[in-house]
């Protein structure tokens, strides 16, 4: 028994960097898993910290650093393992059903219900957030991730104007090219190249068939005439690309478009943040445009805190608080305006978000309504890990080969077999 | 050795040698024979059991992972050799295996050639051997993460050489293997040879030292050339260094990661994937901890088939007493 401590205490330390979990258990506390490295992440996760010590709850930070988390996630695993899990933990999309399967996760009902989640959420939201009818987790953000930004300046310069759908696209893409400019700026890394992917699916078959296609990953669908077209569309837009994109990050991209060396960008709203720290104004300096042919639509990349098994009225209450202090308007609103998101629910004051994130917040509203809210593929939204995984190998290699469309859209079908 | 046949074998008793180190002990006291037998293993046994808990336990855990059906997190239920069907099915494992073969290979020959002619050359007792010495051996110092970030800014179309190149008026020199699925992966034998060639080059140059000269005078009292003495007298005994080098380059090959990762990130797309980042990505990323198991396995089954061959030349070629 004692050898087991140890060795909990141990990994304990290994996973969290040199701090005893689980040794404090007196005082009301909540311990959060995040990655909010950056700048205004940081700041944002600050604004949480504050908000929890103002109802007398401890905040421990427990920040791993690094872009996509995968850093944290292998921390947490080492976390629950030695059994000591972190409160919350920031974990999204269906991994949150990955870790309910593994019997970690609390229940959160309570807290849902008094604060009405079922009624302030959208459905499709709502259901990401509940393992098995109850809720286990709790939405921080929604990013847009089907955007086209673009630097009004260049199109001015080559002639062109602003897309709203493929044929236009094209069309203004072969007039940057031939003013000299390079007409899409593209970072060529694996998850950049699916987000482009499924913004060009999203154009080419509607919401609806990227719901069957991606989501559910409806064999028929993945290898249809829709698909194969899709991997057309994609084909095109590889000829816009200057060749050197290869391994470039998606901020160095972004600043192809801020400088005027590039005309156009698909990228999720985080890429807002790099426009407004280089000192530009939404809708003179720089437009964001719904992706060509998605303006109806909505893919979305949600930020949320999974509640982990915690031991203790005290701690479950506090851990009750957080969830009820992430979902509160004034923190919603704080927090995104920092993150360059939208609230993920209803009811948030919007006057002090620019016309982007407005505009976001409508098109989220209206593609609700009409069913067109679709989880993103490229940000593990969408399907499990290893689905998507094995997805995006396939949408690399088609970027990087001379592979046909029809045999990319067979591919595509295999790689949605993964187990 | 310097000392003496006597004293090397003669008993610890009759002092003289070493005395320092005797225990405090009356010799020959039953106490003392004791502590003679037993301390060492005592003193070795911590790293003896650490090595077979933290190595060879973890190899056996991995091995076992591997034919489970482990996803986000271990499972330890037996399911037989389903995970290296699904392995073997994968083209992305083909790539990186098939890419470990190129670099491999490559990384190791070159790393040997021109590891071999520096010291070859060095050993020719010219002025500043010593700072010459220190420049090829440098780029060891660095670190792989540092070497690969570098070689990527160098060898970026964009920013590197072939801007340069242009800059100065050669507009049709290209040079743009990085961002080339086909040729990314020598991008990254050129890194890795960069360096390592240094540490191969210290290493056969300790060996060439080490050669007894008197050989070399009777060689040359003979009346054979310079090329002649390297070739029939020289390299061939440095045998035991070539085996040390080739294991050494060998294991830095297939554990290759970090070059890697900094260098080209496996891409373009997959095409520069390599067992190490492979196995990282579908153990940790993908939730496929069993998979990851089995492909750690085939990189220690590639470890093993170099090795056990090189192992059994050595210790045949030792007991012949060459």
């Amino acid at each position: 028994m004692k050898l087991k401590a140890a060795v909990q205490a141990a990994l304990a330390i290994t996973a969290s960097g040199g701090v005893l979990a689980g040794a404090a258990a007196q005082a009301p506390q909540v311990e959060v898993l995040h990655y909010w490295t950056s700048g205004g992440e940081a700041r944002s996760a600050a604004e949480l910290k504050k908000i929890m010590q103002a109802q007398g709850v401890a905040w421990k930070d427990f920040a791993v650093a690094g872009g996509a988390g995968e850093n944290a996630a292998t921390a947490l695993k080492a976390r629950v393992m030695a059994g000591s899990p972190p409160t919350a933990a920031q974990i999204k999309g269906p991994a949150i059903q990955e870790w309910g399967q593994e019997g970690v996760l609390a229940n959160i009902d309570q807290a849902a219900i008094a604060g009405k989640w079922d009624a302030s959420l959208p459905a499709v939201v709502a259901k990401l957030m509940k393992y098995q009818g109850h809720y286990v987790a709790v939405p921080v953000n929604v990013h847009r991730v089907n955007w086209l930004w673009v630097n009004p300046a260049v199109l001015a310069k080559a002639g062109a104007k602003a897309p709203t759908n493929f044929a236009e696209f094209f069309d203004a893409a072969d007039k940057i090219k031939k003013a000299g400019m390079v007409a899409l700026a593209h970072g060529g890394q694996p998850w950049q190249d699916a987000t482009l992917f499924e913004s060009v699916v999203l154009g080419t078959g509607g919401a609806d068939f990227y719901r069957k296609a991606l989501v559910q990953l409806d064999q028929a669908s993945l290898t249809s005439p829709t698909m194969v077209k899709s991997f057309e569309t994609l084909s095109r837009m590889k000829a816009y690309i200057d060749k050197d994109a290869a391994g470039r990050d998606w901020n160095l991209a972004t600043a192809m478009v801020i400088n005027g060396k590039a005309g156009m960008q698909f990228m999720g709203d985080w890429a807002k943040g790099e426009f407004t720290a280089a000192g530009k104004v939404p809708g003179k300096d720089f437009l964001c445009l719904p992706a060509p042919g998605t303006d109806k639509a909505f893919t979305f990349n949600i930020d949320s805190l999974a509640m982990f098994n915690v031991s203790g009225a005290g701690q479950q209450k506090a851990q009750l608080a957080l969830a009820n202090a992430v979902m509160s308007p004034a923190f919603q609103q704080t927090f995104n305006l920092n993150k360059g998101s939208i609230p993920v629910r209803a009811g948030v004051p919007r006057d002090k978000f620019d016309s982007c994130a407005t505009r976001s917040m409508d098109d989220m509203a209206a593609a609700n309504g009409a069913g067109a809210l679709v989880p993103s593929l490229a940000h593990g939204m969408a399907v499990d890990t290893a689905k998507a995984g094995a997805i995006q190998d396939v949408i690399a290699r088609f970027m990087n080969s001379n592979m046909t469309p029809q045999a990319a859209a067979q591919a595509l079908a295999k790689a949605a077999k993964t187990q | 050795m310097s000392a003496t046949p006597l004293n090397a074998a003669g008993p610890r008793t009759a002092g003289g040698a070493r005395p320092s180190v005797r225990p405090p002990v009356q010799s020959g006291s039953r106490f003392g024979a004791l502590a003679d037998a037993w301390l060492p293993r005592l003193v070795l046994s911590p790293t003896i059991i650490a090595s077979l808990v933290f190595v060879y336990g973890f190899i056996a855990l991995t091995a076992w992972l591997s034919l489970t059906e482990s996803r986000m997190m271990p499972k330890f239920e037996l399911a037989g050799f389903g995970q290296y069907e699904r392995l073997f099915e994968l083209d992305r494992w083909w790539t990186a295996a098939a890419n470990l073969g190129i670099f491999g290979a490559l990384f190791i020959l070159f790393c040997l050639a021109i590891g071999l002619g520096l010291a070859i050359l060095l050993d020719q007792r010219i002025r500043h051997e010593g700072a010459l010495r220190a420049i090829y051996l440098y780029p060891m110092a660095l670190s792989f993460i540092v070497t690969g970030a570098a070689w990527k800014w160098i060898l970026n179309p964009g920013l590197g050489l072939e801007k340069m190149m242009h800059d100065w008026g050669f507009a049709n020199f290209t040079f743009d293997w990085l961002v080339d699925p086909d040729m990314a992966i020598y991008t990254v034998v050129i890194a890795g040879v960069w360096q390592s060639s240094g540490f191969v080059m210290a290493l056969f140059l300790a060996g060439l030292r080490s050669v007894d000269d008197s050989i070399i005078k009777a060689a040359m009292v003979d009346g054979a050339s310079l090329p002649t003495i390297y070739r029939r007298i020289v390299i061939p005994s440095l045998r035991p260094v070539f085996f040390s080098v080739l294991l050494v380059l060998a294991h830095i090959a297939i554990k290759s990661f970090d070059l890697v990762m900094a260098l080209t990130a496996g891409g373009p797309g997959t095409s520069s994937d390599v067992p190490a980042i492979f196995m990282y990505q579908f153990s940790f990323t993908r939730g496929q901890l069993g998979l990851g198991a089995a492909s750690a396995m085939m990189m220690l089954a590639t470890v093993l088939a170099v090795l056990v061959p090189l192992m059994y030349l050595e210790t045949k070629g030792a007991r012949h007493g060459r």
